[in-house]
């Protein structure tokens, strides 16, 4: 189960996540992501409550940060222990901007 | 404590998979942290055998995902004080430890998407080992719990 709430204002996006990112809901967020990402050159991500993330998640963030440095910036706030975890293992610590 | 769990190598029954194996690892007094990261482990195996182990392949040799069916099971044991998950299938044999580690260091523009999820598996689990054995792929994975 993924929840995701996108909040848009003119070139700004929040996406607010809750649930578990995982191989059968990674699509659902490269859907909205695909939509809704177009014109935008600030996006972040609330992972508040975000439970779990798996490779397939990673994915999805990985493909939108290199769309995201293109024409703009991607953050990543509220990263849980668990999802920190992953990203520490992976080096997405490294190359996802998180605050 | 041995118990097993057995089902088509299909993407649909890794939810029932992952409730199997957080039901197991509740009985056996594991905190929430350790569930996530087995889950993850549980997911990124179950996913690799539900699209290649029965997969045909095409007339080049390529592999195509989610192209045949059959059996898979997961068996867990726990004994002293280490949880063991073994992944069984009939499939064409494949040893996924050999798959070469991704660069976790590289930057975002040369970050290759994939082969992150065999990579997870080998930094989360304390010991991993590969054999076909009587027609089967057997992977087990070791946890010091």
């Amino acid at each position: 189960m993924l929840n995701i709430n996108i909040l848009k204002d003119a070139g700004k996006a929040v996406l607010a996540l809750e649930g578990r990112l995982d191989t059968s809901t990674a699509p659902q967020l490269e859907d909205a992501i695909n939509r809704d990402i177009a014109e935008i050159t600030d996006l972040s991500f609330d992972f508040k409550n975000l439970e779990y993330i798996s490779s397939a998640g990673l994915r999805v963030l990985l493909s939108t940060q290199k769309v995201m440095n293109k024409q703009g910036k991607m953050i990543i706030k509220n990263v849980s222990e668990e999802v920190m975890e992953i990203f520490d293992v992976t080096g997405f610590s490294d190359i996802l901007t998180i605050e | 404590m041995k118990k097993t769990f057995e089902c088509d190598a299909k993407i649909e029954y890794l939810n029932k998979a992952t409730a199997f194996l957080e039901e197991t690892l509740e009985e056996i007094g594991c905190n929430m942290k350790q569930i996530v990261q087995l889950s993850v482990v549980l997911e990124e195996v179950f996913v690799n055998i539900a699209h290649y182990a029965y997969a045909k392949a095409d007339s080049a040799g390529n592999i195509i995902p989610d192209t045949g069916s059959g059996q898979m099971s997961l068996t867990l044991v726990a004994e002293n004080g280490n949880l063991s998950m073994i992944f069984e299938d009939e499939g064409r044999p494949y040893n996924p430890l050999e798959k070469e580690d991704p660069d976790v260091t590289l930057a975002v523009e040369d970050r290759e998407i994939g082969g992150l999820g065999i990579y997870i598996v080998k930094k989360r689990m304390d010991d991993v080992s590969y054999e076909y054995k009587d027609g089967k792929n057997v992977l087990s994975l070791m946890k010091k719990l």
